[in-house]
Parts: structure tokens; C-alpha cells; sequence
């Protein structure tokens, strides 16, 4: 049964506390909305605003006082459960051997208050690659147990959203403990809250709630389905993993690449993408050594590095690696698609490629290929 | 101390000295390395020279006099690993501005008698003179990266040391992208990763001086793609190329590469 909080944002913000979380949110910091530890609910961005383009992402003031009336920003939720840099152990010559020691510190207890539906969707993806199977990735599975998520439902996306294609919002899919849904009314927004944990009715009942009436439920419903009327992009709904699978030749990769700069931006903010590196160093003297696992990226030409030489040498072959990862072969690895519907690509591509287009574009060549074919004689 | 530790030695071509004091700037760590290698000829820190051959040779500078031509085969010759550290001995430098315009020229505008300076027409990487074993970019270099290329040195492995983009360090370190978010021109995109991100960090753009990143194709980035997101008029972005890694930059873009006719008599009048 949906509750309508009675008071704002900080009596929920300090029922975390006093569970003990460590609380993290969005807030403004260098000319973004981005996500870092709230020292109070003061630090939400409230009367801000974001402008999107591929890009380009501006912050600004909005003319009233919503705390979630921005869409995604520059990062995910991602360094804050696959961290970009981990040191996996260390090692100290002792006699003739040596002695490795994997230490892991404590990782905070994190309450994530005002994940997106998309990035909701991204944290579940995450920990079916990180921790589904056989190999469980213990430095992710350490930080990602116990996080409480306040999840917030979209009611304005951004000019480069597409979660209503992807179906991974704007309404939040499960996963939360709490799901809010943000009213903007003339004074304060209010906030309808919906549990879905025990963990989440247990902050609940520290905070001051009424029940929601049926008006006012309705009245949330109608806010989240406006929002998904209003996204700024669109993604083909079906067929994307065969048009992925039957496009490897076409001219559009070569077109991509070469406005492409490999500079690796997308998979760095995408909220899904994994891939790490492995470095291992030696001190001066060499009687001390460390592993570390460090972000890395199929844009990276290294990435590929085999016996021989780069197996993806060209900048069209990361691409398209990406893009048919990402949208296609990834449903054949975890059971999904990739692609979370966010944006963050397009926007944080320093030259404003846009995966929306590609595909619509290597559509359209497949349309003109089966055409083509269909004249022959 | 171990009698048979390796022997270091450090060389200055045309330079600022700013890389090879980038070995005293290791404070902490300096100590150490004393301890595993035997500083032999450091001319910055000793006049005590002892005698080569060397094991390792870290080399400054670039290759810009007759001498100097003839001084780096010495070197190769005395050293039996040669490091290159730096913009000058990597890319020729800032000095190698020279390459694109009449250094006779500029030495008659600085010096009195221009007859007596020596100089060659232009400003070359070591690598263009003798062979290298590892290259280190930067101006200056990074401290932790010529930690860890002597530690690899030292321990006959393979340094660590990334050729890709400096979005790579930027979006590891958590910073928010100057370019995207603040229209801020930024040449992280196509620059060699080493430095950390230090001006994106601090909301600067990337100007470039870990020189070109080979990441994209064939060796180079994809100057091209990236010049029109800069929001730059063209003599910006030539100037913005033209710094410490001039050679590289313009070497790995023909269109770059064109000779400067402006202020030429072809120029038509304004």
C-alpha cells in the first residue's frame, strides 16, 4: 500500500542515518549533478535542472523545488560497487617465497537514495554478470550486499532518454527497498513512497508517513506515464540482437569510426559495462608486489591484445564490438540486453555519437540491402 | 650494498632539465633507488662521473646541433638500455616549432651574431637518431610512471604504462568531463593517459602535453574527429597543437602538416 511522506526529504535521509548507512545521492558539484556522499538532504540538488544533448549536458535552475527533476548525470551508481581502481592482493618476498595478502577493508554500508529506474535496471544487470555464474567478483558482491536503495521514479527525462524503449522505466522495476515517486506541487514536492523490502518498511516506519489516497496514487501513475510520453530518443523496440547479429559488414561501421575517437567515454559512464584490466607491480626493490584491477575498456586497442598482435585493431572493429555486445550478444551471455536506456553514452561521447542513430542508420541499410535484393532481377 | 647493482645514467640533449629533475622530485622513493642502482653520471645532482658503460640510460632532450647529432650515438653506444624521457626527446619538443618555419630566421630576431650558433634546421626525437628501448612521454614526465619504469627495469619486467586516452584516467578518477559539461576545449580525447588527468581535475582543459595517444588507428588518434567538437576558430586549434608536441601532433595529421602561409605575400589583404 502506497505512503505519502508527511514531511520532506530529511526525515527519510535521517531514518538512513540512524540505520547506520552511509547515504548517497545526487548533489551539485563542478557544473553536474553528480552522486557522492550527502552530508545532509540539504546537499540534493533541489531547483536543479539538467539540459541534454549529445555532447552536451548543462545543469541548470528550475523554477521550482524538485530534488529528482533531473535525468541521468556524468556516473552511475557503478564506482560506488565495481570501483575503477581495487587492489586484489600484495605480496612481500619472505626467504626464498613470499607471502600474499589479500586484504579486503571494510566497504561502507551504502543507502543509494534516488536511483533511477534505468539504473536500477544497470545494478541488477551488474550483479548478474558480477556475481551470476560460477566466478563471483567478491570486491563487487562485498560492497553490493546490503546497499538499501531508494529508488525514485523518472517524471522528467532528459532530451537523450530512451528507458521506455528499453521497457526499463520510467516506473521502477523491483529491486528497491523504497520507490518514490516525486509530486511537484506549488510549495514542496511530495513524495509517494511504495516498499519493497522488509528493510525498506523498516526505514519507512521511522519516517512520517499517511496512507496514500487513491487520488493521490493516481494522481503518481499519471506523472510516470507522462514521462515515459516524453522521452527525448527513441530505440526499436525488437529485433535488435538479429540486426546486430546480421549488420557485421555494413558501410554505416566504417562511417562511425570515423567520427569515433576511441577514447573509451561511453563504456566509462555506460552503468552496465564491466570490463577490467589486471596490473601487476614491483617496487624498486622487488621484494614487494601488487595486483590491481582497474576499469578498462573494449575501446582501448590493448584491449584485444593477444599472442601476435591486437585482435581489434581498427577503430570500426571496437565499435562495432561495442554496439553488438552491448545490444545483441549480450542477451546470449546474461539473458538481457545491455543497454539500459540512460543515455549517459550519447551525452559523455566528447563528439556526440549516438547510439540511437547508429542503429537507426544500420536499419536503414539493412531496409536498402533487402530492397536492393528484392529488385534484383 | 650490493657491488654489482646496475648503473644509471642520466643525459641532457635540448631541454629544460625539467624531466630529468623529475628524478630528484622522487623524494621519498629517491633513497631507495640509490640503494638498487648505482647513480653513475647525473650531471644534476653530481659532478662525480664515474665511468661507462651504463646499464640503464634515462636521455632528455632533443636532437637540435651537429654535436648533439654525433653526442646521442656516444650514448647509444655506452648505455645498454636507452629510456627517453619526455616531450623533447619523445617529439622533438616545443623546439621543434622550428621544423615548420626558417630556424635562420628566428636565430637572427634572438641573437646579435647568429653566425656562431651551430644549429640544424630541425628539432628531432632520439628515436629519429639512434634506437630506443622505451619511450616515456610528458612535459614534464610523471614521477610515478619513471618509478615504475625503473622498477620494471630493475625487475626485467614490462612497465606498465597505458597508451590510451586521458579520458581513460579522467573518468577513473571520478571527474566530471570538462569538454561535455562546461564547453571547456579539452585534448584528452586524443592525448597519451600518464599525467593522472591533473587539469581535468581541476577544470582545466587537456592541452595535450603527454603528445598524441596512438590509441585509434594506426598508430594515431583521430585528430580530426575531435578538432570540430572543440568550438575553436582554426588558428586556435593550431595553436592549441603547436606546444610541446608539435612534431607529433602535426605528424600524425597531413592536413595539420600544411606549411603556415599566413603573413606570406600570397596572403591576399584583409
Amino acid at each position: 500500500m502506497a505512503k505519502l511522506m508527511t514531511t520532506g526529504l530529511s526525515a527519510l535521509y535521517d531514518a538512513l542515518r540512524r540505520a547506520g548507512y552511509t547515504v548517497i545521492g545526487p548533489t551539485v558539484r563542478d557544473g553536474a549533478i553528480v552522486l557522492d556522499e550527502l552530508r545532509s538532504a540539504d546537499d540534493l540538488p533541489v531547483g536543479w535542472g539538467v539540459t541534454l544533448a549529445p555532447g552536451g549536458y548543462r545543469v541548470r535552475r528550475r523554477d521550482d523545488q524538485a530534488a529528482f527533476g533531473h535525468s541521468a548525470g556524468p556516473q552511475s551508481w557503478k564506482p560506488f560497487l565495481h570501483q575503477p581502481r581495487v587492489k586484489l592482493w600484495e605480496a612481500d618476498r619472505v626467504g626464498d617465497g613470499f607471502e600474499v595478502r589479500e586484504e579486503r577493508p571494510e566497504p561502507p554500508r551504502y543507502a543509494f537514495l534516488g536511483v533511477r529506474p534505468c539504473d536500477l535496471r544497470a545494478i541488477e544487470i551488474q550483479d548478474r554478470v558480477l556475481m551470476g555464474g560460477r566466478h563471483t567478483d567478491s570486491a563487487y558482491a562485498a560492497r553490493r550486499e546490503g546497499v538499501f536503495i531508494v529508488a525514485v521514479d523518472c517524471t522528467e527525462p532528459g532530451e537523450t532518454c530512451f528507458c521506455a524503449s528499453m521497457g526499463t522505466g520510467p516506473k521502477s522495476g523491483p529491486g528497491y527497498d523504497l520507490a518514490l515517486t516525486e509530486l511537484i506541487d506549488d510549495g514542496s514536492p511530495r513524495y509517494v513512497v511504495e516498499v519493497g523490502s522488509e528493510a525498506g518498511s523498516a526505514v519507512l516506519a521511522e519516517v512520517p508517513t499517511e496512507e496514500a489516497d487513491e487520488d493521490l496514487q493516481a494522481c503518481a501513475r499519471a506523472e510516470v506515464a507522462a514521462a515515459a510520453e516524453h522521452m527525448g530518443r527513441e530505440m526499436p523496440a525488437l529485433g535488435l540482437r538479429d540486426l546486430m547479429a546480421e549488420s557485421l559488414d555494413y558501410a554505416r561501421w566504417d562511417e562511425v569510426a570515423s567520427r569515433c575517437l576511441s577514447c573509451g567515454n561511453c563504456t566509462m559512464v555506460c552503468p552496465t559495462c564491466f570490463c577490467t584490466t589486471v596490473e601487476d607491480t614491483t617496487d624498486l626493490t622487488g621484494e614487494h608486489a601488487e595486483r590491481w584491477q582497474l576499469w578498462d575498456s573494449c575501446f582501448d586497442l590493448g584491449f584485444s591484445h593477444l599472442h601476435g598482435g591486437d585482435v581489434r585493431s581498427s577503430p570500426k572493429s571496437r565499435y562495432r564490438q561495442w554496439l553488438t555486445h552491448k545490444l545483441g550478444t549480450w542477451h546470449d551471455q546474461f539473458g538481457s540486453s545491455g543497454c539500459v536506456g540512460c543515455g549517459r553514452c550519447i551525452v559523455w561521447c566528447p563528439v556526440g555519437i549516438d547510439l540511437t542513430e547508429e542503429v537507426a542508420a544500420l536499419q536503414a541499410e539493412r531496409d536498402q540491402r533487402a530492397s536492393g535484393e528484392r529488385g534484383a532481377p | 650494498m650490493d657491488a654489482t647493482r646496475p648503473t644509471l645514467a642520466v643525459w641532457k640533449f635540448a631541454s629544460c632539465d625539467g624531466c630529468q629533475l623529475t628524478l630528484l622530485d622522487c623524494e621519498d622513493e629517491l633513497l631507495t633507488l640509490a640503494g638498487e642502482v648505482e647513480i653513475a653520471h647525473f650531471l644534476e645532482a653530481s659532478d662525480e662521473v664515474a665511468p661507462g658503460p651504463y646499464d640503464v640510460s634515462l636521455v632528455e632532450g632533443s636532437i637540435t646541433t651537429p654535436d648533439d647529432a654525433e653526442r646521442i650515438r656516444h650514448v647509444r653506444e655506452v648505455s645498454g638500455t636507452l629510456i627517453t624521457i619526455g616531450a623533447c626527446a619523445t617529439a622533438g619538443g616545443v623546439q621543434a616549432l622550428r621544423n615548420f618555419a626558417d630556424v635562420r630566421e628566428f636565430a637572427s630576431l634572438v641573437y646579435a651574431s647568429p653566425e656562431y650558433v651551430a644549429t640544424l634546421d630541425t628539432s628531432t626525437p632520439i628515436s629519429a637518431h639512434v634506437r630506443v628501448d622505451f619511450e616515456l612521454q610528458g612535459c614534464p614526465i610523471d614521477r610515478r610512471q619513471l618509478l615504475e619504469v625503473l622498477s620494471a627495469f630493475l625487475m626485467g619486467r614490462k612497465p606498465n604504462i597505458s597508451q590510451h586516452p586521458v579520458c581513460f584516467e579522467c573518468k577513473r578518477r571520478g571527474n566530471v568531463c570538462v569538454m561535455v559539461a562546461h564547453g571547456t576545449p579539452c585534448l584528452g580525447p586524443i592525448t597519451h593517459a600518464g599525467c593522472g588527468a591533473i587539469c581535468p581535475a581541476y577544470g582545466r582543459g587537456c592541452y595535450g602535453c603527454f603528445g598524441p595517444s596512438p590509441n585509434w588507428s594506426d598508430g594515431r588518434p583521430n585528430t580530426r574527429g575531435l578538432v570540430p567538437w572543440l568550438d575553436m576558430t582554426p588558428d586556435e586549434t593550431e595553436r592549441v597543437l603547436s606546444t610541446f608536441n608539435v612534431a607529433a601532433f602535426r605528424e600524425e595529421d597531413h592536413e595539420l602538416r600544411q606549411p603556415d602561409t599566413r603573413g606570406t605575400d600570397d596572403d591576399p589583404p584583409e
